[in-house]
């Protein structure tokens, strides 16, 4: 059936293996994409809905790279959040809540519509491996698929076991099967692997809640989106979420369930997010805590079925059900799903180069939850850069890596590789050191031409993209250059309580200081005139609002931005030996032979690397 | 040391001598050196020298002169370290020494670490291997001693109150973070008033700790040291006590105010000031609680303090004098203290006993017959940085922290800036990350994750 050989394959079809395929299938790779389930492609495995903060900013990242992330959550959206608008422009983080359903149907026909994209429905049970390069995959029938590359997306499907209450029994996700013989032969290779634990909450009947004793959480009055490209439009109608807590008596309730906790009886040995939580764990840990909020998101536009977000548990269904029962609004509820924890393989991510290629087997990439991550968003965008660089090694061109002051998937990538991760990793703004330049307003300045490099973005992209940065550079000039005057400026200056001007001055000085907003200043006659007569839509408006108003520290990041570049062009020989270094401490020796990174830049956010080991690297690495 | 900044140190051997060099080197040794002298030659800027060339003039902070000097300017690539370098000849002073190390620090340059130059001079091209290796030899045992060296400075409660503000500046940056990453959670966020009100504090207390840290400072003003007691503890005569033995300065300040002494003596070659003031004992007289008001504010003021009771008092009102030192004790709990009990000679042997029992803590001192007066002065000594001013390995540690503390205390007050005038939280944390990391250049920690970890670990976050 599979003569011919595939530039790259896939295996799993959720967000990682998504994008995986479309990246390297639009770079002009053949690919096959092979899954368990084809009726299960890009499931939203969790909570219905896409991006928030730093998850959001990945989202337009991938966008701007020319994945289909980006659009796939801006057809399915039914609810559209701009998140900490109050707070600076880099905390702006857009979120949508999303129709389950049409989700993974939009993103089916868009990969059905992706040339060089072939699918097959099996389970791969192991890998072909020759002299330490990948060959190709065996299926669970014995076909044997050659290919010059594979990305692994296994998501929680490897070994995977799900808890419920004491019951447990294999899976890759309720309903479906685990995936086994690719953790074994992994091992066998030499790779190390771990465990990890996640888990859901329960989804219920929407008719079974009374939504007027709760309190309505709408989306935004001026709804935006995801992409960058007009193919897709922000929504003009939405859904609401609702709101309500817990109480003392549902915890009581839970806590009943405690000594049949698979959490709190040892079954479960692996980690889980400390920032996910399940509801045993928040009641146990944060004991004076009288309440938990829970979020209802309903999951598409006609559906009845609800997610209870803030209710993941692995108690017994039945303590599940009392539980929730006792909450406001869920008196009458009736279950679809119960909530429960899963348990699967995962490789420490420090085995992997920046391309997200492993180090021990030439050609095989990992992207996704086989890392250690958690988070569609997270999974999306290494999926993505998997693709890629699967595509550039069959087609011999350099790697493609992103820094950590390009992007938040170069943070993502980077802290995976060089730090590893001990619980699920999820994106944090507070993990990227230079969150100021890594904006969602802006993915598409810092992006957009790399993808269209890469031959990903299209060129449609990358002139939409050009127009927008040519305009808002325009405007920011047009503030520079034309000065208003003490009468004029006055009065809008006193209204915020700004002090007043004496003579006249450029514009720039004035829309720079804090409380001064664009409308305050669109209140001068030049300004609206500008804006009018030149047809600026409100993203170049508000780009050139962010150029003024946040220069000094946008400038300052860079600044530190560059001073950390230049170590990262100092690039460390492959297989360096650190034992010799003995100046170096013997911690950072140890950690650096682990590692190996790649340049002194990377070698200096490795954890137990002192500045004095750096310069130690540095005097050994010669000039 | 690894960006391309311009760093001094001294390049002559320690302490005092007749002369000391100051060099300084990288992109900015010329431009910072030349703001800060002033050519005998009138309009002559260093900027303008050619390289290899010697230039006489006076080391100018603003307007003061420091000392005159001949500076020696090399241009890159023609220098030791391959850098633009300048070098400073100064009389040898470690007083003039300091003065010029820390205007050159505020100036722009950064303290250099151990064998910095050399290490440039290698990454230059200028050195072989084999030095090289002994420069990283150099680099690491610096590293695994400074910290431990510096915190072990720091004696006095500063360590303490370093490694307290770290944590209170991380505290108060996680709430920052908290309140950015988990704006939709059910936590709350940080109040701004104590915000501001942290980081006043902080402010204080690192304008104390520079001003103290001041070397050059020490050995200009003295260490300031209260004594507190009755006017008939002995106090005169204690003083009288130390000053006999050593050589004094005894001195009239002027512009100190009538009810406060003061008195300037050396010992082992560091100077204290001595700050007389009235006791704290318990009263109603509104007259005398303002004394106790001014006594407690000069304690605040002081690097060490020292309670004085007449052992005679021990003996008769054991339980008033516990509770008044339980509660100055309270009051400046991190404060260097000893407290004496003078005229330990009135008292015999059982009497002695029963104080040395019941107050464990207490210091015998007789200042009539010198009794315990060596100890004092050891203990005085011991209090604060000597290891600073006795060699040249310290002051370089030292003034490290000086300057990583004058740049902690730039951020901080563009953290209070920004809180004066409502700027977010992702921008106050671009400052705030700044200051930690200035900290952190003192006490060795660095925070990347720890502030991850400490929202997970005290704040109920995921929905």
């Amino acid at each position: 059936m599979f003569n011919e050989e595939y530039d790259v394959i896939v295996v799993g079809a959720g967000h990682a293996g998504s994008e995986a395929a479309a990246s390297a299938a639009n770079m002009g790779s053949k690919t096959l994409l092979i899954t368990m389930n084809l009726q299960n492609i890009a499931q939203m495995s969790c909570n219905p809905a896409m991006g928030g903060i730093a998850k959001g900013q990945i989202v337009r990242e991938i966008d701007a790279l020319g994945g289909y992330s980006g659009i796939v959550s801006d057809t399915s959206a039914i609810q559209f959040k701009m998140l900490n608008k109050s707070k600076g422009p880099a905390m702006w983080s857009p979120r949508v809540q999303s129709d389950r359903m049409r989700f993974a149907e939009d993103w089916r026909l868009l990969l059905e519509q992706t040339e060089n994209l072939d699918f097959y429905q099996e389970m791969v049970s192991g890998l072909i491996v020759e002299g330490g390069k990948v060959c190709g995959v065996v299926t669970s029938l014995g076909l044997k698929i050659k290919s010059k590359t594979v990305v692994l997306t296994n998501g929680t499907f490897l070994n995977g076991l799900i808890h419920i209450g004491d019951k447990n029994f294999g899976g890759g996700r309720a309903g479906e099967k685990a995936a086994t013989g690719i953790t074994e032969q992994l091992v066998q290779l030499g790779f190390e692997s771990g465990r990890m634990k996640t888990g859901t909450p329960p989804r219920v009947d929407g008719r079974s809640l009374d939504f007027s004793k709760m309190i309505e959480q709408p989306g935004d009055v001026s709804p935006e989106k995801f992409s960058y490209l007009d193919v897709t439009k922000p929504l003009t109608h939405q859904r609401s979420c609702h709101m309500s807590y817990t109480s003392e008596k549902v915890h009581d309730l839970l806590r009943e369930g405690f000594d049949r906790s698979p959490m709190f009886n040892g079954r479960i040995q692996s980690l889980g997010p400390r920032y996910c939580p399940s509801i045993e764990d928040k009641i146990n840990r944060f004991a004076d805590k009288d309440r938990h909020q829970l979020f209802v998101e309903p999951e598409g536009w006609n559906t009845v079925e609800y997610y209870i977000n803030g209710f993941s548990t692995s108690l017994p269904e039945d303590i599940q059900f009392k539980a929730l029962r006792s909450v406001v609004g869920f008196e009458n509820v009736k279950f679809f799903r119960p909530g429960y924890a899963i348990e699967y393989d995962y490789f420490p991510p420090t085995q992997l180069k920046h391309t997200l290629e492993t180090k021990l087997v030439d050609g095989l990439f990992f992207a996704g939850q086989i890392n250690g991550t958690t988070g569609y968003e997270e999974a999306a965008s290494q999926g993505l850069m998997a693709g890629i660089n699967a595509a550039l090694k069959v087609q011999e061109r350099d790697p493609f890596i992103l820094q950590r002051n390009e992007a938040y998937i170069g943070v993502l990538v980077d802290d995976l590789i060089t730090k590893g991760t001990e619980e699920p990793y999820r994106m944090f703004t507070s993990r990227a050191e230079y969150r100021t330049l890594l904006r969602q307003d802006n993915a598409d300045f810092r992006l957009t031409p790399k993808g269209y490099e890469l031959g990903l973005a299209s060129e449609k992209r990358l002139k939409r993209m050009e127009e927008k940065q040519e305009a808002s550079e325009k405007l920011v000039q047009f503030f520079r250059n034309t000065s208003v005057t003490a009468e004029e400026a006055n009065p809008v200056l006193i209204a915020k309580n700004s002090a007043p001007v004496k003579q006249q001055g450029k514009m720039f000085k004035l829309f720079a200081r804090p409380n001064i907003t664009i409308d305050d200043v669109r209140q001068f006659d030049a300004v609206e005139e500008y804006i009018t007569s030149n047809n600026l839509d409100s993203e170049v408006i508000e780009q050139a609002e962010i150029q003024v108003k946040y220069s000094g520290y946008i400038d300052k990041e860079k600044n530190n931005a560059d001073k950390l570049n230049r170590l990262e062009n100092v690039k460390i020989p492959a297989n360096f030996d650190y034992s010799k270094l003995q100046s170096m401490s013997l911690e950072a020796r140890e950690k650096l032979n682990k590692i190996q990174p790649v340049t002194v830049s990377q070698a200096s956010r490795i954890s137990g690397v002192s500045p004095s080991d750096i310069s130690v690297l540095l005097v050994y690495m010669g000039r | 040391m690894i960006y391309n900044d311009t760093i001094v140190a001294l390049a002559t051997a320690s302490g005092a001598g007749a002369v000391a060099i100051i060099r300084v080197s990288g992109a900015d040794a010329i431009t910072i050196s030349d703001s800060c002298f002033k050519s005998v030659t009138a309009k002559k800027t260093l900027v303008n020298q050619k390289t290899h060339t010697i230039h006489l003039g006076h080391i100018i902070d603003d307007k003061r002169t420091i000392d005159e000097v001949l500076v020696s300017v090399f241009k890159n690539p023609n220098s030791y370290t391959g850098e633009d370098v300048v070098e400073i000849s100064c009389h040898g002073s470690v007083y003039i020494q300091q003065e010029i190390i820390q205007l050159l620090l505020r100036k722009g340059c950064r303290m250099a670490d151990a064998g910095e130059f050399t290490l440039r001079a290698f990454l230059n091209g200028k050195l072989d291997l084999s030095q090289a290796e002994a420069v990283a030899d150099l680099i690491s045992s610096d590293n695994e001693a400074s910290h431990q060296i510096a915190m072990q400075q720091m004696r006095g409660g500063f360590s303490s109150e370093i490694s307290k503000l770290r944590e209170e500046l991380l505290n108060f940056a996680s709430l920052i973070e908290l309140e950015l990453d988990f704006a939709e959670e059910d936590v709350e966020f940080a109040d701004r008033g104590e915000f501001n009100a942290l980081v006043e504090r902080i402010g204080l207390v690192l304008r104390r700790l520079i001003d103290s840290f001041a070397v050059g400072n020490v050995i200009k003003n003295g260490i300031p040291v209260a004594i507190v007691g009755e006017p008939n503890v002995g106090k005169s005569t204690l003083l009288n006590a130390l000053l006999n033995e050593e050589r004094a300065i005894v001195s009239d300040i002027a512009g100190t105010t009538r009810d406060t002494i003061e008195d300037e003596l050396v010992i082992d070659g560091i100077g204290f000031r001595f700050i007389d003031t009235a006791g704290i004992r318990e009263t109603k007289d509104v007259v005398e609680s303002i004394g106790i008001k001014k006594t407690f504010e000069k304690m605040e003021q002081a690097q060490v303090v020292v309670l004085l009771f007449s052992a005679i008092e021990f003996k008769t009102e054991a339980a008033r004098l516990k509770v008044e030192i339980e509660k100055i004790k309270n009051r400046l709990p991190l404060k260097p203290m000893v407290i004496i009990a003078n005229k330990v000679d009135t008292l015999d042997a059982a009497e002695l006993e029963r104080l040395h029992t019941e107050f464990k803590d207490v210091h015998l001192l007789s200042a009539k017959t010198g009794e315990g007066v060596e100890e004092l002065k050891n203990k005085l000594i011991s209090f604060v940085n000597t290891g600073a001013l006795r060699n040249n390995e310290t002051i370089v540690t030292n003034t490290r922290h000086y300057s990583s503390l004058l740049k902690a205390f730039e951020e901080i007050e563009k953290v209070k800036y920004g809180l004066e005038n409502g700027i977010s939280g992702d921008l106050l944390a671009i400052d705030i990350r700044q200051a930690l990391y200035h900290f952190g250049e003192i006490t060795g920690q660095v925070t990347n994750d720890e502030l991850l970890g400490n929202i997970f670990a005290n704040f109920c976050i995921g929905k």
